[in-house]
Parts: C-alpha cells; sequence; structure tokens
C-alpha cells in the first residue's frame, strides 16, 4: 500500500471550493501585475495557501467586487480619512492607504491586533525604512506596542475629536471589530465604508451564499454588491 | 449537434438551476460573457410566484469534495422576473429554460402559463425536488402528486416541460415514469442530497436552516447510478448531472443514458467550467489548465 505525502486525502477532501482573499498590493510588473496577499491559515483552504512555496502556481478568479470610494465620492464635504483595522484585515488597508496619500488626502491609520504573533503583516505593509508610518497608530491586546486595548479605543478618542464629521472612516477587520465601527460611526454620524466577509462559495453573484442583511430587509450579495459596503447599507455586522 | 426536445444546441453542456446567474456574470465579466457562453443552454434560477429574500445566513458551508447549501431560492417572483429579468435573460446567445416552483397545483400552472406565453423561454423546467424551502407538500417524492401535476400542467403550454427529480427518495425511476405518464418531456436529475453539518467551533448546525442539499463531486456517484436507474426506466431525454466538474464526468453521464449533461457547483470554482468542460467532452482530453489564467508566486 503507498499514498503520498501531500494532499492525499489531507484534509479529508477539503479544501474543495477557491477561497476569497482580498489583494494588500498590487504593482505592476514585467508581464502584468504583481498581486500582494496576506493570508492567515485558519482552516483547510487557508493552510494549504500558507503552506505555497516559491515557484507553485495558483489559480485566481479575479479582481471581482467592489473597492473602498474616496472620502469625496462618500462625502461631498469630506476633507479626510481615518483607516482601522484589526489582525488580518490590515490588508485591504494598505493599497488603500497608498491610494489615499498619492492623492493628498489626510488620513489616520489605526490598527489593532491581539498579540505580536497575530500582527502578520504590519511590517511589510506598514512600515518604512524599518519603523512604522507615521500616520499609523497602534492597538495591542497584550500591550506589546501602542495603546492596550482595542483599535475602537483610538477611533473612540477621533470620533470624539470637533471636526470629525469632515472625515470619512475605511474599515476591515474581525466582524466584532466591524460590528462596533459601524456603531460608532452611526452613533456620531460619520460615514464608514466596511469591507467585510462572509463565507463565499463562488465570488461573482453566482451562489447566493454570502448574503448580508440590509436594514430595510431582504439581503445584499456580499460578492457583486461589495465586498466594501457603506455602515448605512448594512443592518448589523454579523458576530459571534 | 444535440437536439434536446426540439432545442438545438450547440454542445450537451448546459447549467444546473440556480448554480449560475448570468444576469451578474454579465456584470461581473463584461460583454466577452456573451462571446463565449459557457453553457449551450441557460437555466434560470427558480422563480416562485411572490418574490422571496432567501434563507437566513449561514447559507453555505464546505464539506468533503462538495458543499451544504441552504439559500432559500432568494428570486423576484414571477412578475419582477417577466418584467425584469427575462429580457435580459433573452440576450443570452443560447436558448433559455426557465425553472419554475410553486407549492399548489393553482400557482405552478399560473406560472407555467404565464412564462409559456413567453417566446423568450424555449423550455420550462418544474422544480418538484428543492428540498431547501418548508414549502409542506414536496410534489417530486411522490409519484401519485407527480403525475397529477404533470396532468394539470401540460395541457397549459406546447413548451416542453422538464421535471426536475429528487434524489432523496427510495424509487427516482418511480417519479420518472409517473412524470412521463403524466405528460412531461424531458427529465433532469439529480438535485441535491438532504444534508447536514454541525460547526465543529459550536457544536450546532453548521447552517442557519439547520440542514441543505448537499452537490459537488461527493455526490456524483449517486447521481450517475440514479440516471442509470431513470433512463432503464422511461423513454424520456435526460439532463444529468451531480459533481460534473471535467469532461471525463461529463462521458461517464452520457454513459449512463444522459441526453445532455448540467454543470453546477464546479461553476463556483471556476466560472467557465461550462466551455471547459464541453471542451474536454469534444477532445477527449480533461485536465487541462482549469482556469482563466494562473499566476506564478515569486
Amino acid at each position: 500500500m503507498l499514498a503520498g505525502e501531500k494532499s492525499w486525502g489531507e484534509g479529508g477532501g477539503r479544501p474543495y471550493l477557491p477561497r476569497a482573499i482580498s489583494f494588500a498590493e498590487t504593482a505592476p510588473a514585467k508581464d502584468g501585475v504583481r498581486l500582494d496577499f496576506l493570508v492567515e491559515g485558519v482552516g483547510p483552504g487557508t493552510d494549504q495557501l500558507c503552506d505555497l512555496e516559491a515557484g507553485e502556481r495558483v489559480w485566481v478568479t479575479g479582481p471581482l467586487g467592489n473597492s473602498f470610494s474616496t472620502p469625496k465620492q462618500v462625502n461631498s464635504d469630506a476633507a479626510g480619512a481615518i483607516l482601522v483595522g484589526g489582525g488580518i484585515g490590515i490588508a485591504p488597508l494598505a493599497s488603500w492607504r497608498r491610494s489615499l496619500v498619492e492623492q493628498g488626502i489626510p488620513l489616520r491609520v489605526l490598527l489593532g491586533f491581539r498579540n505580536r504573533q497575530h500582527s502578520g503583516g504590519l511590517d511589510e505593509l506598514f512600515c518604512a525604512g524599518g519603523s512604522l508610518c507615521p500616520d499609523v497608530r497602534l492597538a495591542t491586546e497584550d500591550g506589546h506596542a501602542g495603546h492596550q486595548g482595542y483599535v475602537t479605543d483610538l477611533l473612540a478618542t477621533m470620533l470624539a475629536g470637533d471636526d470629525v464629521q469632515s472625515a470619512v472612516v475605511y474599515s476591515c477587520g474581525p466582524p466584532a471589530m466591524l460590528e462596533a465601527v459601524r456603531a460608532m460611526c452611526s452613533e456620531h454620524g460619520v460615514v464608514c465604508e466596511l469591507a467585510m466577509e462572509s463565507p463565499m462559495a463562488c465570488g461573482f453573484g453566482a451562489c447566493f451564499g454570502c448574503a448580508v442583511p440590509r436594514p430595510e430587509g431582504g439581503y445584499l450579495r456580499l460578492c457583486v454588491d461589495g465586498p466594501v459596503l457603506r455602515g448605512d447599507a448594512v443592518a448589523e455586522v454579523a458576530h459571534a | 449537434m444535440p437536439d434536446f426536445c426540439g432545442i438545438e444546441l450547440d454542445h450537451p453542456v448546459i447549467n444546473a438551476s440556480g448554480t449560475y446567474d448570468a444576469i451578474a456574470a454579465r456584470k461581473v465579466f463584461g460583454d466577452q460573457l456573451l462571446e463565449d457562453f459557457p453553457f449551450s443552454a441557460f437555466v434560470s434560477k427558480t422563480i416562485t410566484p411572490e418574490p422571496r429574500a432567501g434563507n437566513e445566513p449561514r447559507r453555505i458551508w464546505e464539506t468533503p469534495a462538495g458543499m451544504i447549501n441552504s439559500i432559500g431560492l432568494p428570486n423576484k417572483g414571477l412578475e419582477g422576473f417577466l418584467a425584469s429579468d427575462l429580457p435580459q435573460l433573452a440576450e443570452l446567445p443560447v436558448p433559455l429554460i426557465v425553472s419554475v416552483m410553486a407549492t399548489n397545483r393553482e400557482e405552478f400552472s399560473r406560472m407555467v402559463e404565464a412564462v409559456g406565453e413567453r417566446e423568450e423561454a424555449a423550455a420550462i423546467e418544474l422544480n418538484v425536488s428543492c428540498p431547501n424551502v418548508h414549502s409542506g407538500l414536496i410534489v417530486g417524492e411522490n409519484p401519485g402528486e407527480t403525475e397529477a401535476l404533470l396532468e394539470a400542467l401540460r395541457p397549459l403550454t406546447e413548451k416542453p416541460l422538464i421535471v426536475k427529480l429528487t434524489p432523496n427518495v427510495a424509487s427516482p425511476e418511480a417519479v420518472a415514469v409517473a412524470a412521463e405518464e403524466g405528460g412531461a418531456d424531458a427529465v433532469s436529475l439529480i438535485n441535491t442530497l438532504k444534508a447536514s453539518a454541525i460547526d465543529p467551533a459550536t457544536g450546532a448546525p453548521a447552517l442557519a436552516a439547520g440542514h441543505g442539499g448537499l452537490s459537488g463531486p461527493a455526490v456524483r456517484p449517486i447521481a450517475l447510478q440514479q440516471v442509470r436507474a431513470v433512463k432503464a426506466a422511461v423513454g424520456l431525454p435526460a439532463i444529468g448531472m451531480g459533481g460534473i466538474s471535467s469532461g471525463t464526468d461529463a462521458a461517464e453521464f452520457l454513459a449512463a443514458g444522459a441526453d445532455l449533461v448540467a454543470v453546477g457547483t464546479e461553476s463556483f470554482r471556476d466560472p467557465r467550467a461550462g466551455s471547459r468542460i464541453a471542451k474536454e467532452l469534444q477532445t477527449g482530453v480533461s485536465g487541462a489548465p482549469r482556469r482563466l489564467a494562473a499566476v506564478d508566486l515569486e
């Protein structure tokens, strides 16, 4: 009896479906475009993606879905941006931060992590010349860097400021954090855009698996209506 | 060039109802989709008499070589479909099969009459087997009910009536025989298999609806056997489906007696699975590059 060591019924027939992963950065490359992804192994699919070695090939369907809107597109009075990221959710904020900087839009970046182990990607995506970019503030639950506590603590301080209505909040992170961001922004009358996640089989509107409840009833399909949704387009960010 | 109930098709690969939203896909992939449409006929998502929002999430769960879904038939309802979706689906370069479902004979009749009048529709598929919706009676689990429904619907349209068979019965061939006797023109099988998953993180059912329907390669051997059994029992043409992911899989269904094959869950993994499988069937070579493009990891 023989069986290959790798992928021989490993994971009991999983992964089967592709995984929806937002890109962290894009850059022109020799034969097209370079895409950077930040992946955390949390199950059979992402574990296999994390185990990829240089030179291995992957199948890509995309780009799919929408992106963040500029502050002016969201709110004609908007003057600046606040980016709020948590954990693996810092990924899509990296290219968005770069884009806003290139447009000369004033911004503040608030990033939160559980601990050092869960701050993967921070150095690669938000540091320059070996130190944290000056517009970035950190919150860590274990207090190893920045404010000890949640990133939403930092957001609360900023939302208490006078001219906060002129900012647009962009956020990506764990569902409980996104729900806190949505509720805080709603309370302060600040527009926010949330890059959300949902179980998703196809990514192009076919499976109807990624339903997100709308405040007025019914559902959006996160893959084709999102994954970036305005806070007021969502009834509540479902979280355990 | 397959001829299915008088409808000429370019190749034998169509889609399974509810697994491909051609209107959404056209928005995502652009009009290029129409130039190289993956299927030789398009089967709509099931429409119901009234609009439905669909089930509360969570709706899908990955399983070994497949997935369980409990989507709940979200759709615009008959009126909304005829006014808004049908004209857009008519722009597809292939014949259109409209899937309909209702919870009683009167509503089913109203839908078949209304869709039957529309020249955009080439055929009507009767969803009598969807295990996801708590609609009371499941006609497709009962030969007598199936025959009675077909007898009521048959006089209402000259368009081909295709009965979608459920696999969740001891004898799908008995239901197929009943459909044939009631006047159906064809059968399609299989629908999803009733299935559950428990979320290991919570110990509770993974799907909000508690259970759903299993699809993907995991169900393929079951589907193949049901196609063989049904084709041995009836003279009707059959659309075979269940976990078809390659030309080799499709050839197995054709060898088992299917006249056409339908691709469902594989389209979630590969939006162009239909045309790829049709090409693999034609060339006899499966396992060719599976997707539009692959990228090298630096």
